[in-house]
C-alpha cells in the first residue's frame, strides 16, 4: 500500500532518480542474459564445394555461419516510473537487449522477466515497401493487435503525425528514409504501452518533427509504466532519463544515475580520442 | 520471516523477485488455448498481410494482378505440349486436357503452399525481431495468399473444363470441401516446413527437387491406375495427399473418372493429421522464430 503512493510521487516529480526510483516495484528484471545469434553468409572463405562436403563429414560447422555474442552477461533490474537512457558505441548490444526485453529474441542463456508485454518502438520495423503509405499504416496498426475500426480510427492522426501529406498514397520504396522513418515512428507511437522502449527514434526527421516526436514520448512516458531509450544523442538522455546504463561490446560498464554515467562516458570517449591521437603522432611508422 | 524476505538488503534472487511482482519471462510460449485466442485476435492482420503480400507481388509487373490468371494458363499450356502432344501420355484418358490441367492446378497449389511455407519464418526476419504477434500468423498468411491464387486458378479451371465438353452438374459444388481439406492439408504442411526452413534455410534450395519428386508421384499427367501395375507402390502412390486431392477433384468434374468412396476419407485424415501436427510443431519452437 505504501509502494502506491510512492509511485505516484516519482511519477510526478520527475526531479527523483533512480535512488528514489528502485523502491518502486521492479518491471522489467534481466539476469545474468547472454544472447547469441547465427549470421549467415559471414565470413571470407567462401568455401568450395569439396570444403563444405570434407566439413560435414567432419561435422564441423559451416564458416559462412558466425556466431554473435551481442550481450555477454547482463543483469539489472528496472522500476516503476523510471526512464533508462541505453547508450554505448555502436554495436555495442544496445538494441539487441531492447529486443531480447521486448521478447523478439529468445535469451540463449540468462532470463528476462517483465510486467505484461514490453513494446518495442523501433523506427527499423519492417514495414512492406512496394506498398503504399496508406496500407503500411493500417498493416502496422493490425500487427499491434488493433482491430480495423481501430486501426481506421487512428490512420488521419498517423497521417498527420507523420507530415508525409500527399506521399502517403505512393510505394514507400519512393520514400526518403527520413520520410520512412517518420511514417514508422508515427505508426509505432499511436498506442501507449506499460513497458516501452524506444530505439533511436528522437534522432529521426527534421527539426519540427523532432519537436513533435519529443513531446510524443514524453506523453507515452507518462502514460507508460517503464521506459528505455537508446540514443546516441546524449543530451537527450541527460534531458529524458532518470537511469542511465553504459554497455560496451555486451556488458554493463556502468549503470546509474543518468548525468553521472553520461558524464563518465563522455570521458571516456574523450580520453580514447586522445589516446588514438597520441598513438598517430608518437609513432607514425608503426600504425603502417 | 516474510518481513524478513521482503528486506531490500536481503538480496533475492531474480527468479524469486520477478516471481514475488508476478513478473513473466519475455519471451515464453503462451499456452496452446492462449496462443490459438492471440491468433484469432490478429485475424485481420492476417488477412491484411496476405492480401498485400499479393498486391505487392504483381506491382512491379505491367499486367499486374492479370498474371493470377495468366500464370496459370501458361503452366496448363506447357503441360499440354508436352505430355499430351510431344509424349503422348494421353493414351486411355478420355478427357486428356481436363485432366491435366485439374493436375497441374491442385498440384501447384500445394506445391506453392509449401514453397512459400518454408520462407514464411525465414523471409520476415525483420518483422518477428520488430513486432509482436503469434508467428504462426506468417505461414497462415503465405497460404492464404496461395489460396487466393487457387481460387481464382479453380474458375479458369471450371471455364477450361466446361470448353473441354464435360457437363456442368450438381457434384460441381463439392469442389469447395475438396478444396477446402486441400487448404487445411497445406497450412498444416506449411506451419511445420515453416519451423524447419526458419532453422534450417537450405531447405529452400532443397525443396525444388523433392516437390518435383512429388509431382512425378501424384499422377499429374498420368492416370496411376493405368501406368503403375497394381501392388503397394500403387497404392502409396494413389494415398498421397497430393494425389488423394487431384483425383477428389478429378472424380467431381470429369464425367466418367472414377474414385474409390475411400479417398474422401483419406483426404479428411490428411487435412487433419496435416493440420493438428504441423500446429502442434510449429507452436513447440514458438519463442525462437526471433533468432534466426
Amino acid at each position: 500500500m505504501a509502494e502506491t503512493t510512492e509511485i505516484a510521487e516519482i511519477t510526478e516529480n520527475q526531479d527523483v532518480k533512480s535512488t528514489a526510483a528502485s523502491d518502486a516495484p521492479p518491471t522489467v528484471i534481466v539476469d545474468d542474459l547472454h544472447i547469441v545469434y547465427r549470421v549467415y553468409g559471414a565470413g571470407g572463405t567462401r568455401g568450395n564445394a569439396p570444403a563444405a562436403f570434407r566439413r560435414i563429414l567432419k561435422r564441423q560447422k559451416s564458416p559462412n555461419v558466425r556466431e554473435v555474442h551481442a550481450i555477454r552477461g547482463i543483469s539489472f533490474t528496472a522500476h516503476r516510473g523510471e526512464s533508462i537512457g541505453l547508450i554505448g558505441r555502436n554495436g555495442s548490444g544496445k538494441s539487441t537487449l531492447l529486443r531480447a526485453i521486448a521478447g523478439l529474441l529468445p535469451p540463449t542463456r540468462g532470463a528476462v522477466y517483465t510486467d505484461g508485454q514490453p513494446t518495442l518502438l523501433g523506427v527499423n520495423a519492417a514495414l512492406m515497401s512496394d506498398l503504399t503509405g496508406e496500407r503500411n499504416i493500417i498493416l502496422g496498426c493490425l500487427a499491434m493487435g488493433m482491430t480495423p475500426a481501430q486501426a481506421r480510427e487512428h490512420y488521419d492522426d498517423i497521417v498527420e503525425f507523420s507530415g508525409l501529406g500527399d506521399f502517403i498514397d505512393l510505394p514507400m520504396r519512393t520514400y526518403s528514409s527520413g520520410m520512412a522513418q517518420r511514417l514508422r515512428f508515427a505508426i509505432a507511437a499511436v498506442k501507449s504501452h506499460d513497458v516501452l522502449m524506444i530505439d533511436e527514434a528522437l534522432a529521426t526527421g527534421d527539426a519540427e518533427f523532432r519537436r513533435r516526436s519529443e513531446e510524443r514520448i514524453r506523453q507515452l512516458r507518462e502514460e507508460a509504466g517503464t521506459v528505455f531509450l537508446v540514443s546516441h544523442s546524449l543530451d537527450v538522455v541527460t534531458q529524458t532519463c532518470t537511469r542511465a546504463i553504459w554497455l560496451d561490446k555486451g556488458i554493463i560498464k556502468m549503470d546509474g544515475d543518468a548525468d553521472t554515467v553520461v558524464k563518465a562516458y563522455t570521458k571516456a570517449i574523450q580520453a580514447a580520442g586522445a589516446r588514438r591521437a597520441n598513438r598517430r603522432r608518437r609513432q607514425p611508422a608503426a600504425s603502417e | 520471516m516474510s518481513a524478513e524476505t521482503a528486506h531490500r538488503s536481503e538480496p533475492l534472487s531474480a527468479a524469486e523477485l520477478a516471481a514475488r511482482y508476478g513478473l513473466r519471462p519475455s519471451s515464453a510460449r503462451p499456452p496452446l488455448a492462449t496462443y490459438v485466442r492471440k491468433l484469432w485476435q490478429r485475424r485481420h492482420f492476417i488477412v491484411a498481410f496476405a492480401t498485400s503480400r499479393t498486391v505487392s507481388q504483381y506491382s512491379g509487373a505491367r499486367l499486374g494482378q492479370l498474371w493470377q490468371v495468366l500464370t496459370p494458363l501458361l503452366n496448363a499450356a506447357v503441360y499440354y505440349l508436352l505430355f499430351g502432344v510431344l509424349l503422348g501420355t494421353r493414351r486411355n484418358i478420355d478427357n486428356f486436357t481436363a485432366f491435366l490441367v485439374t493436375g497441374v492446378f491442385l498440384f501447384t497449389f500445394s506445391q506453392r503452399s509449401v514453397t512459400a511455407g518454408a520462407r514464411a519464418i525465414s523471409g520476415n526476419l525483420r518483422l518477428i525481431r520488430a513486432l509482436h504477434f503469434p508467428r504462426a500468423a506468417l505461414p497462415i498468411s503465405s497460404t492464404l495468399v496461395e489460396l487466393q491464387q487457387m481460387l481464382i486458378s479453380v474458375c479458369v479451371l471450371g471455364l477450361i473444363v466446361l470448353l473441354t465438353g464435360e457437363p456442368l452438374t450438381w457434384r460441381w459444388l463439392l469442389v469447395i470441401p475438396a478444396l477446402t481439406l486441400q487448404t487445411l492439408f497445406n497450412l498444416g504442411i506449411s506451419l511445420a516446413i515453416a519451423r524447419v526452413g526458419a532453422k534450417i534455410p537450405d531447405i529452400t534450395q532443397l525443396l525444388p527437387f523433392v516437390t518435383r519428386t512429388w509431382l512425378y508421384m501424384s499422377g499429374v499427367f498420368f492416370s496411376i491406375y493405368d501406368r503403375v501395375p497394381a501392388g503397394p507402390i500403387r497404392e502409396a502412390m494413389l494415398a498421397n495427399p497430393a494425389a488423394v486431392y487431384i483425383e477428389l477433384t478429378r472424380g467431381l468434374l470429369l464425367e466418367g473418372h472414377y474414385v474409390p468412396s475411400h479417398t474422401w476419407v483419406l483426404g479428411v485424415a490428411w487435412a487433419l493429421v496435416t493440420l493438428v501436427g504441423g500446429f502442434l510443431f510449429f507452436w513447440a519452437a514458438e519463442e525462437r522464430y526471433g533468432r534466426g
